[in-house]
């Protein structure tokens, strides 16, 4: 459903953060994009939904290449693609309603979208995921006023009501104690599945991507020297991946699943 | 840092020997320049007028004393005034100011190159242009009155308020402003969702805090005739009217503290 070919983005500081990047993600899998940190990871999933423009290649969503796509159309494209993000980008001052309504924006007009006038249908379907992420009852409040936990919720409501095909995450967890971090890639994967979406998470921590997710990317100096399966990382590609350390540790992680995730950052 | 070695301890200075010299010589030569200064303004003084200030001042005093507390009557209708230039004078400067913010902020101006330094200038033009210097040029163009006034005021302020206005939208969080694209926003919604509640608490400041400033230069422009209570201020200084002129101050007084403590009072509220 999505394909990279020969994706490349170099900035204009000289940066290759992405080196000529070929991936294929079928309809309704998600994978997790593992790296260390300045490999890529961001900068790839920016460059797909063009936040940041890519320096060459394609972005081939269901046979639309995204990159070359005009400013109107890349709206309409973006619609299909919901983001996530590593420190919520929630509107802080808006309400939790307004912020999970904002993800209507591609569909509604201006002036209904500035008076707050979405069609009926879009609210009820606000109203469906609050309740499915457990924060009915915090329609109301603010976005500042919420925890780390429940703002990533909020934004998982924000790009779910979209109606989108694929999932941008990047980093969903990064901000998150270890606990709260579980839940929210329990929550995104499983609406994944519920909808059948495809997602890409971005994502730091190894033992948490190998919890949760069937296939894993691992992404170095901006080329891919990982694909496969997430029991497939042994300590010879985690080394490959993120340079000499004792790896052990980690993967050990994944078999005992209740203890403390922190030593696996 | 010199360290200098003496009976073999470490002496520490905080500065060498020709550093202090030439800090003494600085010295001494800005004394010199004062004195010498001093010398030719008081050649071209006339001390008897300053020996005489004390007994004029304490003449004038008593002539201003008591103010002429009926005179309060006259003072309703350009106290008015004057609160009105201020009043609409801010809100037409911000109208003008909000556009002028945008094309100046680094991340929403259209055009780095062109449209930027157009916006800076309107900026610094209408800023380095005192509010009277503006009456008198408007009195000149639209006749004397309220409304150059209130024009003076509007353009004196677009300037102040634009300039803290691109600030704030410079420093906003950016992701915010990515999500919201992400959605497959318009440019406009990107900007109604993305930027304006950021900068909002912002704006809220910057029209009170310009507004108290605009309430006391307002009570000046009708001293060039640009209507308000400096009109009134003006008549009775003319004629010498010693009590109504310190009725007036203590008039302007009150309404400054009042607008003052409104100010106040409504950024402590946004904020």
């Amino acid at each position: 459903m999505l394909r990279l070919q020969k994706l490349t983005k170099t900035y204009k500081t000289g940066d290759q953060a992405l080196k000529s990047i070929d991936l294929d993600v079928p309809k309704g899998q998600v994978l997790a994009l593992i790296g260390p940190s300045g490999a890529g990871k961001s900068t790839m999933i920016r460059c797909i939904n063009r936040l940041v423009e890519p320096t060459s290649g394609a972005v081939m969503l269901d046979d639309v290449d995204l990159v070359k796509l005009s400013s109107g159309a890349l709206r309409k494209a973006r619609r299909e693609m919901g983001m996530i993000f590593q420190e919520y980008a929630l509107i802080e001052r808006l309400t939790v309603m307004e912020n999970v309504l904002s993800g209507r924006l591609g569909y509604v007009g201006f002036w209904r979208s500035f008076l707050r006038r979405y069609p009926q249908s879009d609210v009820d379907e606000a109203f469906r995921l609050l309740d499915r992420v457990g924060l009915l009852h915090m329609a109301d409040k603010r976005a500042d006023e919420l925890s780390g936990g429940q703002r990533q919720r909020v934004g998982i409501c924000r790009a779910l009501i979209q109606n989108p095909k694929l999932m941008l995450v990047d980093e969903p967890t990064a901000s998150l104690d270890p606990k709260t971090s579980r839940q929210i890639m329990r929550l995104i994967t499983e609406l994944c599945q519920e909808r059948g979406l495809a997602a890409i998470i971005n994502i730091h921590d190894v033992a948490l991507a190998q919890m949760f997710v069937p296939r894993v990317v691992g992404l170095r100096f901006g080329e891919i020297v990982y694909d496969g399966l997430p029991t497939g990382l042994t300590p010879d590609k985690l080394t490959e991946i993120y340079g000499e350390e004792d790896w052990e540790a980690t993967i050990e992680k994944v078999e005992d699943d209740e203890t403390g995730i922190e030593a696996a950052e | 840092m010199p360290v200098l070695e003496r009976e073999g301890a470490q002496i520490w200075r905080r500065r060498t020997s020709g550093e202090s010299l030439i800090r003494w010589v600085g010295w001494l030569l800005g004394v010199a320049v004062f004195v010498y200064c001093w010398q030719i303004i008081s050649e071209s003084t006339t001390w008897f007028f300053v020996w005489d200030a004390p007994r004029i001042a304490n003449d004038i005093w008593t002539r201003a004393t008591p103010p002429k507390w009926e005179y309060i009557t006259q003072l309703g209708r350009p106290i008015w005034d004057t609160l009105n230039i201020a009043t609409l004078g801010t809100m037409i400067s911000l109208c003008l100011a909000v556009p002028v913010a945008f094309l100046a902020a680094r991340n929403t101006t259209p055009s780095a190159l062109f449209v930027r330094p157009i916006a800076l200038l309107i900026i610094v033009s209408t800023r380095s242009i005192n509010s009277l210097i503006w009456a008198l040029l408007l009195i000149a163009i639209i006749g004397p009155g309220v409304f150059a006034g209130v024009v003076a005021i509007a353009i004196r302020s677009i300037g102040f308020c634009a300039k803290l206005l691109y600030e704030a939208i410079e420093e906003i969080d950016h992701t915010q402003v990515e999500a919201i694209t992400a959605t497959g926003a318009s440019r406009w919604q990107v900007m109604a969702y993305g930027i304006v509640p950021q900068i909002l608490p912002a704006f809220a400041g910057i029209a009170v805090f310009r507004w108290d400033i605009n309430i006391r230069e307002s009570t000046v422009l009708g001293l060039v005739g640009a209507g308000g209570i400096g009109l009134q201020l003006s008549a009775s200084l003319n004629v010498l009217a010693w009590p109504q002129v310190s009725l007036i101050l203590v008039v302007i007084l009150f309404a400054v503290v009042i607008s003052e403590w409104v100010s106040a009072k409504v950024r402590g509220a946004i904020i």
